[in-house]
């Protein structure tokens, strides 16, 4: 017998399969294909304090082993996702969750958070500092390490669960970043966010995506996750959530391998809708192929 | 929704770039005419999302315009070659509003959906009549499909080759009484029709979408009742829901 579990913060998941923000909505849509109880857990639609619509549309572009979504946070609104989101998934789910929280200004993320923080199914808060700062012009939280940094305080201030940054690969050094939340409390580092990218249409000879650019994820980018995750492991002493192209179970292995406790199934959710089922169906086959008995002993086993 | 493995019975082209693919496998996801698959292709990453023309227990008709990498794969398919398919997407006409005589308007590539929606208007007793809208002669197709169902069909094209000349508001004026209409095509199409009949209606709309199935909210759209989805609660709005 093989053994999945994994820990992320003190809470122990029966495998560390994870899908990501933005491709499993509240989690229910997927609960009507098969029962999500089976995954480690999942992170929720990005929520901000105000309900968004996001962005114009076409939203989405194809790419040669990805693609580009330029969605910008649609969301019911941190009230709407407790009032009704929670509930709905209540009745399908019985794991916690992992909130994932946007701002546009830290303000914003400290009121997300403290109310995130009072939920029962919230295990851990996962801060999404890849949006821009509304009071910074338009510069991302996450592309500068102080601001970065100022973030993972203010939310740390307010909450008592586990806080979690998530950080975009878009910099020059995502190190000194993943340090920065480290000293400023950060509990563990989720990464990466999606890079940005963008395509144009040769017949129209505009962009694809109505807000020109947007997130490249899917199996392309997997390389340079693993090398991001790589490196921040030997820089910080917190867990690593890695995501970031991953789409096989052989790809699970070789992020953990690379530093992660536990990863994130993203864009793939979007081509398969049974991935992360299917990838939590053949880990132990998986593990038994390449002589691993226990997954929490690979964990940046590759340095 | 349903995955499932779906085998080409054949491929064939109905016009320069317009094709019929049938296809065997579970059809059992499929609820409403109007509903869409989505088709995972070799060598590209996201699936291909086709309106179902016709499907009965375990057969799936899809007619599919080339215009770009994925139909122009798709085109190149041989009988024999098994797809992997999310079928039963997306909401469907609802056909309880239709009245005694409903009037479906398909343009261009718009037409292969409203086909087994005719097909259950008349099992459900009702008197359908179909308005299809094309450039010119050579790119017409169906025709004889819904000919064969016995219902009235009137041609418009833009060049005044065949029907009508103009589009297919120009045919709503030789077409009759109607209760009711479905339509798909171009959004200026459907545009040009909602503003030119004062009847109730169902349109059904693109988008480029990620999923297909409600979790990206890639193709997200507002209407006078909220934020919605066109994968999952369309690609059929009513008439009154709609914001252009």
């Amino acid at each position: 017998m093989v053994n999945t579990k994994v820990t992320l913060s003190g809470w122990e998941l029966d495998n560390p399969i994870i899908p990501a923000s933005g491709t499993f909505g509240y989690g229910y849509e997927f609960a009507e294909l098969y029962d999500i109880n089976c995954l480690g857990t999942f992170s929720c639609k990005g929520t901000t304090v105000e309900p968004r619509f996001g962005n114009p549309t076409p939203r989405i572009a194809e790419c040669p082993a990805g693609m580009i979504n330029a969605v910008g946070l649609q969301n019911p609104g941190l009230d709407k996702v407790i009032a009704e989101e929670f509930p709905r998934l209540k009745e399908v789910y019985n794991k916690k969750i992992i909130a994932n929280v946007s701002g546009f200004s830290i303000d914003e993320y400290v009121k997300c958070c403290a109310e995130m923080d009072k939920q029962d199914i919230v295990g851990i808060i996962e801060v999404n500092v890849s949006c821009p700062n509304g009071h910074g012009g338009g510069m991302s939280f996450g592309t500068d390490a102080a601001s970065a940094a100022a973030v993972t305080r203010a939310v740390k201030a307010v909450t008592t669960k586990p806080v979690y940054i998530k950080l975009t690969p878009n910099v020059t050094d995502i190190v000194s970043i993943a340090k920065a939340c480290e000293e400023a409390g950060a509990d563990g580092i989720s990464m990466i966010n999606t890079m940005m990218g963008m395509r144009i249409d040769l017949r129209r000879q505009r962009p694809v995506i109505a807000n020109k650019m947007g997130g490249f994820s899917g199996s392309a980018i997997m390389p340079v996750a693993l090398r991001m995750v790589y490196q921040v492991f030997e820089a910080v002493n917190i867990p690593i959530i890695g995501m970031g192209g991953i789409t096989t179970t052989e790809d699970v292995i070789e992020m953990m391998l690379a530093g992660a406790t536990a990863v994130q199934i993203g864009a793939a959710n979007l081509v398969d809708p049974f991935i992360a089922k299917k990838m939590v169906e053949e880990l132990p086959t998986v593990m038994e192929k390449y002589r691993i008995t226990s997954l929490s002993e690979i964990i940046g086993a590759a340095h | 929704m349903k995955q499932g493995f779906f085998e080409i019975l054949s491929n064939k082209p109905l016009t320069a770039d317009v094709y019929e693919m049938v296809l065997s496998g579970d059809t059992s996801a499929i609820t409403a005419p109007g509903q869409f698959v989505n088709i995972l292709l070799d060598g590209l990453y996201l699936r291909r999302p086709i309106s179902v023309c016709d499907y009965d227990e375990n057969t799936l008709t899809l007619v599919y315009k080339v215009v770009g990498k994925g139909t122009a794969k798709m085109s190149a398919m041989e009988a024999g070659t098994k797809l992997d398919i999310l079928t039963g997407l997306g909401n469907g006409y609802d056909t309880a509003k239709s009245g005694t005589t409903p009037l479906l308007i398909g343009g261009g590539v718009g037409v292969p959906p409203l086909y087994h929606l005719a097909k259950v208007l008349l099992a459900e007793g009702k008197q359908p009549k179909v308005i299809l809208g094309f450039n010119k002669a050579e790119e017409i197709f169906c025709k004889e499909q819904f000919e064969a169902l016995g219902v009235p069909v009137y041609i418009a094209t833009a060049d005044g080759s065949v029907g009508v000349k103009g589009f297919v508001t120009d045919a709503l004026k030789v077409c009759g009484d109607y209760t009711y209409f479905y339509t798909c095509g171009p959004e200026p199409m459907l545009k040009a029709l909602y503003n030119a009949t004062e009847a109730d209606g169902q349109c059904s709309f693109e988008e480029r979408m990620g999923c297909g199935f409600g979790a990206c909210m890639g193709c997200s759209c507002k209407t006078k009742y909220g934020n919605k989805r066109i994968c999952k609660d369309g690609p059929v709005l009513e008439k009154g829901e709609i914001i252009w």
